[in-house]
């Protein structure tokens, strides 16, 4: 699956990208409210706390939302043909965007369980990806 | 906090827009803004000399500059396609308190003229620099904005049984009123089989589920209650008016169900003091069918879910139980990347009555409600004749 458009890290978020380069997730823990958030960055978006930890999570999750894309969208090309672009609950207890590949896009449905896979990026850096779970 | 602050207090006096079956219009920046903001003084009755505030989604002093005038009020609230339901609440505080008291709103877009004039045209290249959307959103490639909305309508799909066939009646009875409307881009009659034929953009949107890419513009012209009825046309009055925001990305949207239009349709109906049942018109943005069917549940037309069944008798359409989207709305009318201002200017006309052909009978509430960004924030407003005041 090509990705051109190659997510830019921002400084503030750098143990996030830095776990991706080890295959590992980690999310953004409020210290004080003790949750995860979504999407990551300094300031918890409940209680805009300073104090966040940036803990290991599992990528497996059940898909919220999912569309086929039919005609390509950033940085894609339209010989990669339709692929699946979902929203994904993690078990983890955030949701978050992603691609829901090795299957066919229509075998995606809303409900569906899914486990994370990583797609290397051009830096080193991965961009966290779907599979159906086995 | 004391209620209906606002319902009363200042009137749409004055309203232009400018659109084209061709979708292209010969006009296009300042110069166009320019002309909408004359058109609508002109139908007031009133000059620029009296104009003292401005609402503009951007950078205002621009365009107040260009205008030749000093305003003392002014409001560059920029929220997306909500942003003149927004302008109109804004603009009926700062009358109803007295910082101005006449104030004026203008839009103005050409995408399509702008691609033959090679002056970029903003479909394409995402904004510069590290952002969240760039971050997080965009490396998946979601075709912007129709694959954030076809996310909701997946999720609506899924849980409450909602089917394409009911989202493409809403394209079928927005398109009845095109056929009324001579300025409409499309105007030919279309089936629900002919959306579902349509080619599938992001699923479970089709193309006719989508809205148009045209040039347009509009202005409106606000003052006081007082100071509105001297003037040209009868004041169409400002009953209600409330505005929420619940996410910018669509992946931090609550629930891709309810929007925020849950908070601001009950407020706005609230500060009116009127109910659903009262609406005889319901502008709702229609940027995509989803979007319009959204609208009906979280206003309080139907229950959460039932929206498409709702739909399904052709209420929405010509002679139906609730018009809406009387111009042909942004899938057949015009919708030039913001379409909040044509909602406003449709409702004032129906409720003076100016509609010709598609003219709902008598009409007098209607309902503005503007979507901005992606399902992000909502914008009511409840217009009312001087009977209904």
């Amino acid at each position: 699956m090509s990705i051109l458009v190659e997510p830019p890290p921002s400084d503030e978020v750098a143990p996030f990208w830095e776990a991706t380069r080890r295959s590992e997730l980690v999310l953004p823990w409020c210290r004080r409210c003790e949750q995860p958030f979504w999407y990551p960055r300094a300031v918890c978006p409940r209680c805009l706390s300073d104090d966040i930890d940036w803990r290991h999570a599992s990528a497996d999750g059940v898909v919220y939302a999912a569309s086929v894309q039919h005609l390509p969208g950033p940085g894609r090309d339209a010989a990669d043909g339709p692929y699946v672009v979902a929203l994904v609950d993690l078990t983890a207890g955030v949701r978050v965007m992603g691609n829901v590949s090795r299957c066919a896009p229509d075998e995606v449905h809303v409900g569906m369980p899914v486990v994370g896979i990583w797609h290397p990026l051009s830096d080193g850096r991965q961009l966290l990806q779907f599979a159906p779970k086995e | 906090m004391s209620e209906h602050t606002l319902r009363g207090a200042a009137a749409i006096v004055g309203v232009a827009d400018r659109t084209s079956p061709t979708g292209v219009v010969d006009l296009h920046g300042r110069v166009l803004e320019a002309t909408m903001v004359r058109e609508a003084l002109a139908d007031a009755g009133l000059g620029v000399e009296d104009v003292d505030g401005i609402c503009y989604g951007g950078a205002a002093p621009g365009i107040a500059e260009y205008l030749g005038i000093h305003p003392k009020f002014v409001d560059g609230t920029m929220t997306g396609g909500s942003s003149y339901e927004i302008h109109v609440e804004h603009a009926a505080a700062a009358i109803a308190t007295g910082l101005c008291e006449v104030v004026v709103g203008v839009y103005a877009a050409t995408p399509r003229g702008d691609r033959a004039r090679k002056s970029g045209g903003g479909r394409g290249s995402p904004p510069p620099g590290p952002n969240p959307m760039l971050e997080w959103e965009m490396p998946y490639g979601l075709r912007m904005p129709m694959g954030a909305y076809a996310l909701a309508a997946s999720r609506h799909m899924a849980v409450y049984g909602t089917t394409s066939e009911q989202l493409a009646q809403i394209a079928v009875d927005t398109r009845r009123w095109a056929a009324l409307n001579p300025r409409a881009r499309y105007r030919e009659a279309i089936t629900i089989g002919d959306v579902l034929a349509s080619p599938m953009q992001a699923s479970p949107l089709h193309l006719l589920d989508c809205c148009l890419v045209t040039d347009g513009a509009g202005a409106f012209v606000m003052t006081s209650s007082p100071r509105a009825v001297d003037l040209a046309k009868a004041p169409v009055y400002v009953l209600g008016a409330a505005t929420c925001t619940d996410h910018s990305m669509i992946t931090t949207m609550p629930d891709l169900t309810v929007t925020a239009g849950a908070v601001s349709g009950p407020a706005a109906f609230k500060d009116a003091g009127i109910t659903t049942d009262d609406v005889d018109v319901l502008m709702g943005y229609d940027s995509f069918t989803i979007t319009a069917l959204l609208h009906l549940e979280d206003l309080g037309f139907c229950a959460k879910g039932e929206g498409g069944a709702f739909v399904e008798d052709g209420k929405l359409g010509p002679g139906g139980a609730l018009p809406t989207n009387t111009n042909g709305g942004g899938l057949s009318y015009t919708h030039p990347g913001q379409y909040g201002m044509f909602l406003l200017v449709e409702a004032v006309r129906q409720l003076r009555g100016e509609c010709g052909p598609r003219q709902v009978p008598d009409p007098q509430i209607a309902v503005a409600h503007g979507s901005g960004g992606v399902l992000s924030t909502m914008g009511t407003i409840v217009l009312g004749t001087g009977a209904a005041l």
